[in-house]
């Protein structure tokens, strides 16, 4: 729901604080309810309701679209990001975080000013966080979601998690069921009764569903260790001077070739760079690069830092300075051509590095192709660094070698109001239409133009001294939308 | 030209001398050649580089500045293979002149593209002849042919190999419509070269010489036809 809130409010197309707004996901019967807003939530709408039965109660619900794929992705991402607090820490299904704060904890102050921390930093990040801390993973979970806030410490755990329902055990619906039939509403009960009569009935459950097991494990009683996943590995070379200096050029070499050094043992290549310098008086400046490929040649990567560092202020010097591989992609070892020629796209690739490291990645393209029959658009730009060439479309009509964008006006004289152009005036010239070929009509694609968009006819002319201009004139005499139809020039031929 | 393509039968059958002196476009091999546009908006430039660039699957640089872009369009993708041109192209948009020289070095020293091609109106200050000399080194040296495009400039000074000034000419009949413009036909003027004889062709673009080396015929002009040695002193005359 945050994640949500983060992005709209970006769009800026966040809904009122007082309208209700749930995410869905597909359910068995119809879109159920997934997440919802505060509001949401004063109106008493739950999780797991069918959307159309709350619609019919809240009108104005505004319904959005879930993305659980997502949500997976942001709370990985935030439980590496949570190795701040502890070196330990792993998502926990599809909406937690454990972390393993043993022995960390007196690092911020005690376990109550940790929670302070974790959920300051939480809130800054527009996340709203529940937390508890317990001696055990399973008890932890349960207080994070039914008692949040709850500080319980080894020999309280059973009192703590005594009043929480049985379905914080995350077993499956119908063992809660069942044991709700028995007259087991809360763990304590289930705590209460003699294990003989339970472990009878629940032998043959796997251990992950099975009540007894799981609340064994949170009480304790039987390990439940964390399986947290290894840190990213950092590419990152550092440099340490003896003394501060101001120009960074003469280092990059050494920087390059260890960090390229580490990349060629993993078999690594660098996409993305970051050169930061550590001034002496305490601040730091960084300055980033983009490949087109992944490389770990260390003279092509400092000859595009090398175009980067004009502006990057040194102060009064700095004495230490990193190379980061931000970004990397798996680069086997490849081999040239026996004969000795190079890979040529290796050499382009190299090329547009250094293109965009200099103009600007934005200034860099290759043609994209939409299928579509108004001039204009049907070739579009992609960035060089981000997309590849692809082939053009066969356009069957005879087009223009130059387009000019936008198109220009121009004042036409015509002999019948439907017929070509037999003078106009283009910039301040005066041509003479000799031959001409025409019209070629092409209507306005009414599922992209704003309605009244005029058809346009082209013409193409060739002028008295042999030039050959596309003009096309905009609308016809009594099409209804607008005045006299305008000419314009759009295009010029070969 | 082919000795079997019809053109070249006709002017085989005609004069003999005619078909020797038709040079290649792209004999010179890889150096700096300067388009020159004989007058402004005129497609005939583009044209022209188009049909002479190799046939190969490698991308073609093509850098522009701004104000090349605003007289003259931008080249348009579409119709870019009725000029027998298959690869693809590399776009390059800066603003500043300075930049498009720059761009072109580079390219020019990149094994990976067929050909770079640039594209800078007027005479800016930065196109000195120091600056086309320095291109033209980097291109017979990195063997990368490229051509310079050069709108609304008259000629002033450069260290081009060979220097050409293109112009539209009326177009060739249209097979089925009398009213309509037919295929392009240009004036191709090579006014400065090093190791060839300059001339006045008239040039189009031959769809017929697929997979040739250049896709791009020059015929001698009817009325002055170059200066032979032992036609020289009747053009002369002729000339009064």
């Amino acid at each position: 729901m945050d994640r949500w809130g983060r992005i709209t409010a970006q769009q800026r197309s966040m809904p009122g604080d007082d309208v209700p707004v749930v995410l869905v996901t597909q359910g068995a019967h119809g879109p159920v309810i997934h997440a919802l807003s505060d509001a949401a939530r004063r109106r008493d709408i739950l999780p797991g309701a069918r959307v159309v039965d709350v619609q019919a109660i809240h009108p104005d619900l505004h319904v959005e679209q879930a993305d659980p794929q997502g949500d997976i992705a942001l709370l990985d991402r935030v439980a590496l990001w949570a190795r701040r607090w502890c070196p330990w820490t792993v998502r926990d299904g599809m909406d937690g975080i454990v972390m393993d704060v043993t022995g960390a904890a007196h690092l911020f102050g005690g376990e109550a000013r940790m929670l302070r921390d974790i959920a300051t930093r939480f809130a800054m990040q527009g996340l709203q966080a529940r937390l508890a801390v317990a001696p055990t993973r399973g008890a932890a979970q349960m207080l994070a979601r039914y008692s949040a806030g709850v500080i319980c410490g080894p020999e309280d755990v059973a009192l703590a998690i005594a009043p929480l329902p049985v379905a914080a055990l995350r077993i499956k619906e119908d063992t809660v069921r069942l044991l709700q039939r028995l007259g087991l509403k809360t763990l304590g009960a289930l705590m209460e009764v003699p294990r003989v009569a339970l472990m009878r009935r629940f032998d043959r459950m796997a251990a992950e569903v099975n009540p007894m097991v799981l609340l064994d494990r949170a009480l304790g009683r039987m390990g439940d260790p964390l399986n947290a996943p290894e840190d990213l590995p950092r590419w990152l070379a550092r440099l340490r001077l003896p003394e501060p200096v101001i120009d960074p050029a003469p280092h990059l070499d050494a920087l390059a070739g260890d960090l390229c050094g580490q990349l060629a043992q993993a078999e690594q290549g660098a996409r993305r760079l970051r050169l930061t310098i550590y001034r002496v008086d305490g601040e730091w400046r960084s300055r980033d690069v983009a490949l087109a490929a992944s490389s770990r040649e260390a003279a092509h990567l400092v000859r595009l830092m090398r175009g980067k560092l004009e502006g990057i202020d040194p102060g009064f010097g700095f004495d230490l300075l990193t190379l980061e591989a931000l970004r990397v992609e798996p680069l086997a070892l490849h081999q040239d051509h026996l004969d000795g020629r190079r890979d040529a796209s290796a050499d382009v690739a190299a090329l547009l590095d250094r293109l965009s490291a200099k103009l600007g990645p934005d200034k860099i393209s290759w043609s994209t192709w939409v299928e579509s029959h108004v001039p204009e658009r049907i070739e579009g730009r992609v960035a060089a660094l981000g997309g590849g060439a692809t082939e053009a479309p066969e356009v069957l009509r005879e087009r223009p070698l130059r387009l000019l964008e936008p198109p220009e006006e121009v004042a036409v004289l015509y002999a019948v109001p439907e017929g070509p152009p037999a003078r106009f005036r283009w910039r301040r010239v005066a041509y003479l239409t000799v031959r001409h070929e025409g019209p070629e009509r092409i209507a306005p694609e009414w599922w992209r133009d704003r309605p009244g968009t005029r058809l346009r006819d082209y013409y193409k002319v060739e002028v008295g001294d042999g030039r050959r201009f596309w003009l096309f004139r905009e609308g016809i005499l009594g099409d209804g939308r607008g005045g006299d139809p305008r000419w314009f020039v759009q295009g010029i031929f070969a | 030209m082919s000795p079997d393509s019809p053109v070249a039968q006709v002017i085989s059958l005609s004069s003999k001398r005619l078909v020797q002196d038709v040079p290649a476009p792209n004999a010179g091999g890889a150096v700096l050649r300067d388009v020159l546009s004989g007058g402004p908006f005129d497609g005939a430039v583009t044209g022209f580089v188009l049909s002479c660039l190799p046939d190969s699957d490698a991308p073609v640089l093509w850098v522009s500045d701004r104000m090349s872009r605003r007289e003259n369009g931008r080249l348009y993708g579409p119709s870019l293979r009725r000029f027998g041109f298959k690869g693809h192209v590399l776009r390059v948009e800066v603003s500043h002149p300075r930049d498009v020289l720059w761009a072109m070095e580079e390219g020019a020293g990149c094994a990976g593209v067929s050909a770079v091609v640039g594209e800078i109106h007027g005479a800016p200050e930065v196109l000195s002849f120091t600056a086309t000399k320095r291109l033209a080194l980097r291109a017979e040296a990195a063997q990368v042919p490229l051509w310079l495009i050069r709108s609304g400039d008259h000629g002033a000074l450069s260290a081009a190999r060979e220097r050409w000034r293109l112009s539209s000419l009326p177009s060739e009949r249209h097979p089925y419509n009398v009213q309509a413009p037919g295929a392009p036909l240009w004036e191709a003027e090579l006014f400065r070269a090093r190791g060839r004889s300059p001339g006045t062709w008239e040039a189009r673009y031959d769809a017929t010489a697929r997979g040739a080396k250049d896709r791009l015929r020059l015929l001698s002009r009817a009325g002055d036809g170059p200066l032979g040695q032992d036609h020289g002193t009747t053009a002369e005359h002729a000339g009064g």
